[in-house]
């Protein structure tokens, strides 16, 4: 096989590998619908103060959604990687004649088609909640999505590096990212934000996809790209890049 | 050979024919490993000369993985995949693999199909261990421990699968700290302890070279008495000479050499000695 057709049969099996694990499915799948049911049932009927004012759903798709990307991404990218070192399944994959890149683009290609279904899955309960799907700038945020997907496999593929054990994995991806999406304003609406929280969060990377990402589907004036905002999301996805080269490992830590 | 600061392994001199199970045999951190993951070329060596169906292991590309197969000591298979699909899976890196089903046939997993991998026994898991590292056909195996921790049967079990390999005419690496799996299988055994070979040759050579001394045990008297030899013929019949000269019973004479087991332990203990222990394997 070339190449390509090698990359289409490893992301062939990292599917099935992905829906019959329950903890991903759960996690990257049912974990973001159920929030965004809680979220909306909750808050329906009321106004959070951005863009002059639009209604909690509104506010809530693309910010669940932005959550689910990074989760398919960034999140199942370090924990599956790090249970597949850990395994000894990284080192037995480079005892064979298959380039490492290959394995990389497989997993990553599983995650962006994952995203990509979360984003449709997202739209379609959304709009059940009276949330528009904004057709007109599907490019706008299909561009976005795969700049701040790409991004994030790559802070995923790095943050393995940092961490030393399958016991670790979720607990450091998760105190990674919980903060970050309280302050970044997907879980709390950033009007009712104190002072100074976002300009924290505008630090970090997740705060300026979900910025990018709510720009691109949520039509109140202004470009649907968001350029600033993705050049940096993309800067932070090129510097976990050159990490991920220097430090990624293929041999487990542990035993 | 070394790696971190301690020299795992110095002056290991081997030499493996094509269509061999050749044994490397040595107790738990002896340096069988760091040995084994040089020559599959996953690990870089201090220094010393490599060179694995031709090629230095460190510089091998996909040429050469095309041609070899390997067992690692530990590692598990994604066990949300059959036994059917990750070998397909793997088929899939190789340039002309082995059938699947060819190979679900040689580790005798025909009733495993389609069975998760997570949901095999320690046994199965292992012999399909195997059958990953088969899957490309390879010319060469290396089989780092096979059996550690089985149980007898399922011992026996990957034994037939690995006897297997030389009728298909396979080259086989074998390391284990089992002296009777080198014995069952092996047709050359090279045994290292504490970083260093202490012996080698075939399981019979091995037995018989340290046939040195003979155990000649009786009771005398109500005594026992234990006498070790050298030439155990003179000995004996100097031995026996003298009871029937003296009208003695020699109860429960019993004559001994030592088995293949004690000649390992020896040589191994011996080795082991005066180095401090914890050099890894």
């Amino acid at each position: 096989m070339n190449g390509l057709a090698l990359v289409g049969h490893q992301f062939r099996y990292d599917q099935k590998a992905f829906w019959r694990n329950p903890a991903s499915v759960f996690f990257t799948v049912m974990f973001p619908v159920i929030l965004f049911l809680i979220l909306a049932v909750v808050f329906s009927g009321e106004d959070v103060n951005v863009r002059g004012g639009i209604d909690a759903t509104t506010y809530y798709v693309p910010a669940i959604m932005s959550l689910s990307i990074i989760s398919a991404t960034m999140q199942t990218l370090a924990m599956t990687l790090v249970i597949a070192r850990e395994d000894g399944r990284l080192k037995r994959g480079r005892g064979t004649p298959m380039p490492p890149w290959v394995f990389i683009a497989g997993r990553v290609g599983n995650s962006i088609v994952v995203a990509l279904m979360m984003l449709a899955l997202l739209a379609a309960i959304g709009a059940l909640f009276g949330a528009d799907v904004p057709w007109g700038r599907l490019p706008a945020i299909l561009l976005t999505l795969v700049v701040g997907a790409a991004s994030f496999c790559c802070l995923g593929i790095a943050l393995t590096a940092a961490i030393p054990s399958q016991d670790a994995a979720a607990a450091i991806v998760n105190a990674m990212l919980l903060p970050l999406y309280f302050l970044s304003g997907v879980f709390i609406p950033e009007d009712q934000l104190p002072n100074g929280v976002i300009a924290f969060a505008d630090l970090f990377p997740v705060r300026h996809f979900f910025d990018a990402f709510f720009d691109a589907y949520v039509p109140a004036g202004g470009s649907a790209v968001s350029w600033d905002n993705l050049a940096i999301v993309a800067l932070w996805g090129v510097a976990a890049l050159l990490l991920a080269i220097r430090y990624f490992r293929w041999t487990p830590r542990t035993g | 050979m070394s790696y971190g600061s301690t020299e795992a392994v110095r002056g290991i001199d081997l030499d493996v024919h094509r269509g061999e199970i050749f044994a490397f045999l040595g107790p738990n951190g002896a340096g069988k490993t760091t040995t084994v993951e040089i020559l599959e070329g996953y690990r870089k060596r201090s220094g010393g000369e490599v060179t694995v169906l031709g090629e230095d292991p460190e510089r091998a590309g996909r040429e050469w993985r095309e041609r070899i197969g390997i067992v690692l000591q530990s590692g598990r298979l994604d066990p949300y995949l059959t036994v059917r699909e990750s070998l397909d899976l793997y088929a899939g890196y190789f340039r002309n693999p082995r059938p699947s089903e060819d190979v679900i046939a040689l580790i005798g997993l025909e009733g495993k199909t389609d069975e998760r991998t997570g949901r095999l026994s320690g046994g199965q898991q292992r012999r399909l261990d195997v059958g990953m590292a088969l899957i490309g056909d390879p010319e060469l195996l290396f089989l780092d421990e096979p059996t550690t921790g089985f149980d007898p049967s399922a011992r026996r079990q990957a034994w037939d699968v690995i006897a297997g390999l030389r009728d298909l005419g396979k080259t086989v690496f074998l390391t284990t700290h089992y002296m009777d799996e080198a014995q069952r299988l092996a047709d050359r055994v090279t045994i290292i302890a504490a970083g260093q070979i202490v012996a080698r040759g075939t399981p019979q050579d091995l037995g018989e070279r340290e046939s040195g001394e003979t155990t000649i045990r009786y009771r005398s008297g109500g005594r026992e008495v234990v006498m070790q030899t050298t030439t155990p013929v003179q000995a004996l019949h100097e031995l026996t000479a003298k009871a029937l000269a003296d009208g003695e019973q020699l109860e429960g004479l019993e004559v001994t050499r030592p088995s293949l087991e004690d000649v390992y332990l020896e040589l191994t203990a011996e080795a082991a000695s005066p180095i401090e222990e914890g050099a890894s394997s």
